[in-house]
């Protein structure tokens, strides 16, 4: 990709405003917002692998969040003193294994769980695999609930806690560093990591969506029979497709296990799931900087209602009527509504996605 | 013995609700080739506004058997507008998009809801009030109580009543006619808007008989209840083969028996490994089985991709 002086310049002038991002949130805004920013970065890497799913092939993926907590417990399982519960003669201090071996294989773990998943229903029209994975994303939970017993694998409800911290070349993100004289807290470290990584799949899904396989994938997300007449393997990429998008939500979910050291089935309801499909539907399905926008706005937004909507009621009527969670919540739901039927190549289409959800009025145009 | 047939007697009465809430599903889905996603939550909207209705009624005064009816009249009819304007601000404006259209929409309806629901009648769990003392009856060393037998009864009486609608009637003759070829259907006189409308309130109707018919029989109701049980019972249509009426009604039936026996003898086979806890996952299962071996289910025609 060839680029001219001015977007030179520009990206220049982003990078550096990023590289600032976690120093500028925490002189204006405090500690307590660079660790919402973090979240944000997992939340964008998590849109763009579903992106992959929902808006390069067309794939609706309702339980995405559960590869998440797939990749998750994996690294907890493989980074924490827990094993040492369940299997105490084989592993007395638990399974202490590097962060950076388990992210390939929570990657891997949940590219299984993909494939598994996909095979039967890909065969099949899309809302079956819709609800397939809203069914796999409750069962997953059910599973991680419920394996406390006989054996205790997962810890049910109470989760899993005391999780080693990502370290990068024996440097642990989990305190503060000086490099250069200049302080960098925990909360900085994982900003940088998630930062590369965000930029890692950001690049990946931009190789991908201009490669024979993107094109193929575009093209089975508009038309599949036209598509499989044009001698395009449906299926196998359409499970390709699915298999990629969990593999990125594994890697997300054991970042996010390292940086939060504790995970519980909690963090992994239809809710989160269905946050991250707004993410991609809002921003504009197939679109990077639309899902990235997306991220952003639904990452930050329930922060805003937190510190808007208490006070502002307290205001108005003297006690908490509707608690933020469930606006939010309801807030998402119109969203999705509300794009679907005003906008639906979302607040920064992709020109081939846009010329396609159009093509109904063109036509009627015509 | 008696605790296999007990088993059987609780998967059928469970079974039973499944079937009334998958009917709702098939026939969308024949009719649209479209999943409701939403139809579980028009179950759980319609338990709550009965329950609160019987509450409201029982304070009043009324006696039981004038407030069941009643308050089971005015879940319906709030159901029915429901199920209405579902269908009118979120399906029809999309019926020639993008198939990936109406599910994103579906399932924006789905949230809406629950947390209306959450927001009116709160995170609690609501307990349905004791109407007739529900003795039980011994039935073969098996017991088997007053609201199942009513649940039962009256789920058979509707099903029997859905397919005299389809099959004698006016109406269900343009309801087949729109499943069998929308345009067709339209040449031929069919007002289909109107037919989508009626098919979108009957299904809602009888989501509102089963949403009473759960809470009656778990005593309980709750703004979460649609979605597990929804989830269940698309599992019992495209496990009888969805589009197809009396598909739903087996599909469910089986389905309530395969999870009350599952359920039942997890512990036994896998030596007490899993519990009667992972009850919620036999459907699961089954859906998936199915869609390996049999994606057009038991009484279902072959599902060729709709072009």
């Amino acid at each position: 990709m060839k680029l001219d002086h001015k977007s030179k310049i520009l990206l220049a002038a982003l990078a550096i405003a990023l590289l600032l991002l976690p120093f500028i949130t925490d002189a204006l805004l405090g500690r307590g917002w660079v660790r919402i920013v973090d979240f944000a970065m997992l939340y964008i890497m998590l849109a763009l692998g579903l992106n992959i799913v929902v808006g390069l092939a067309g794939l609706l993926d309702l339980g995405y969040i559960a590869f998440f907590a797939v990749g998750a417990y994996c690294y907890a399982l493989t980074g924490s003193p827990h094993l040492a519960l369940a299997f105490p003669l084989a592993f007395p201090n638990g399974v202490h294994l590097s962060f950076w071996i388990v992210l390939p294989l929570a990657a891997l773990v949940a590219c299984g769980f993909g494939v598994l998943l996909g095979t039967p229903t890909l065969r099949l029209r899309g809302d079956y695999l819709a609800i397939v994975t809203l069914g796999f994303g409750e069962i997953i939970r059910i599973f991680l609930n419920n394996l406390n017993a006989p054996v205790n694998l997962t810890n049910g409800p109470q989760g899993i806690s005391r999780i080693d911290p990502v370290s990068v070349a024996d440097v642990s993100l989990n305190i503060t560093q000086n490099i250069f004289g200049i302080a960098f807290p925990s909360v900085h470290l994982y900003f940088y990591l998630f930062l590369a990584f965000t930029a890692l799949v950001i690049f990946v899904s931009q190789r991908l969506e201009r490669s024979r396989i993107g094109r193929a994938w575009m093209a089975i997300r508009e038309d599949e029979i036209a598509a499989s007449a044009m001698g395009i393997n449906t299926r196998n990429l359409k499970l390709l497709a699915f298999a990629m998008g969990a593999m990125f939500g594994g890697a997300s979910g054991a970042l996010f296990a390292g940086f939060q050291g504790f995970v519980s089935p909690e963090s992994f309801s239809l809710m989160e799931s269905i946050m991250v499909l707004c993410m991609v539907v809002l921003g504009g399905m197939g679109n990077i900087a639309g899902v990235i926008l997306g991220g952003v706005l639904l990452a930050v937004l329930p922060e805003v209602l937190r510190h808007s909507v208490v006070p502002l009621q307290q205001a108005l009527f003297g006690k908490t009527m509707v608690d933020p969670e469930s606006l939010r919540m309801l807030l998402f739901g119109t969203a999705l509504i509300v794009m679907m039927l005003y906008r639906p190549a979302g607040l920064l289409p992709s020109r081939v996605r846009r010329r396609e959800l159009d093509t109904d009025e063109a036509a009627e145009k015509v | 013995m008696e605790i296999l047939l007990q088993q059987i007697i609780n998967g059928l009465v469970q079974g039973s609700v499944y079937a009334l809430v998958a009917l709702g599903y098939t026939m969308v889905y024949g009719i649209l080739g479209l999943i409701n996603f939403a139809h579980g939550e028009v179950v759980m909207i319609g338990a709550m506004l009965a329950l609160s209705a019987l509450t409201a009624l029982l304070g009043l005064g009324v006696p039981p058997l004038l407030a069941l009816p009643l308050s089971l009249g005015l879940a319906m009819t709030g159901c029915m507008a429901l199920g209405y304007s579902i269908e009118r601000i979120a399906y029809r404006p999309l019926r020639h998009a993008p198939r990936l259209a109406p599910l994103i929409t579906a399932i924006g309806v789905s949230i809406v809801l629950q947390n209306l629901a959450m927001m009116i009648w709160g995170r609690e769990y609501h307990s349905f009030p004791q109407l007739i003392t529900n003795s039980p009856h011994n039935f073969g060393g098996a017991i088997i109580n007053d609201i199942q037998i009513i649940v039962f009864v009256m789920a058979l009486a509707i099903m029997a009543a859905l397919m005299v609608v389809v099959h004698r009637t006016r109406l269900g003759r343009a309801m087949r006619a729109v499943a069998e070829n929308q345009h067709a259907a339209q040449l031929m006189g069919v007002d289909i808007n109107r037919v989508i409308s009626i098919t979108f309130m009957l299904g809602s109707a009888l989501a509102a008989v089963a949403g009473l018919m759960v809470s009656a029989n778990y005593g309980l109701a709750h703004y979460y209840m649609g979605f597990l049980l929804g989830l269940k019972a698309f599992t019992a249509a495209v496990l009888g083969g969805i589009g197809n009426l009396r598909g739903a009604m087996l599909g469910g039936l089986l389905l309530g028996l395969i999870e009350s026996l599952g359920a039942g003898y997890i512990g036994d086979i896998t030596g007490g490994f899993l519990g009667s806890n992972y009850q919620d996952v036999f459907a699961f299962f089954v859906l998936i089985t199915v869609l390996v071996f049999r994606p057009s289910g038991l009484l279902g025609e072959r599902l060729a991709e709709r072009a």
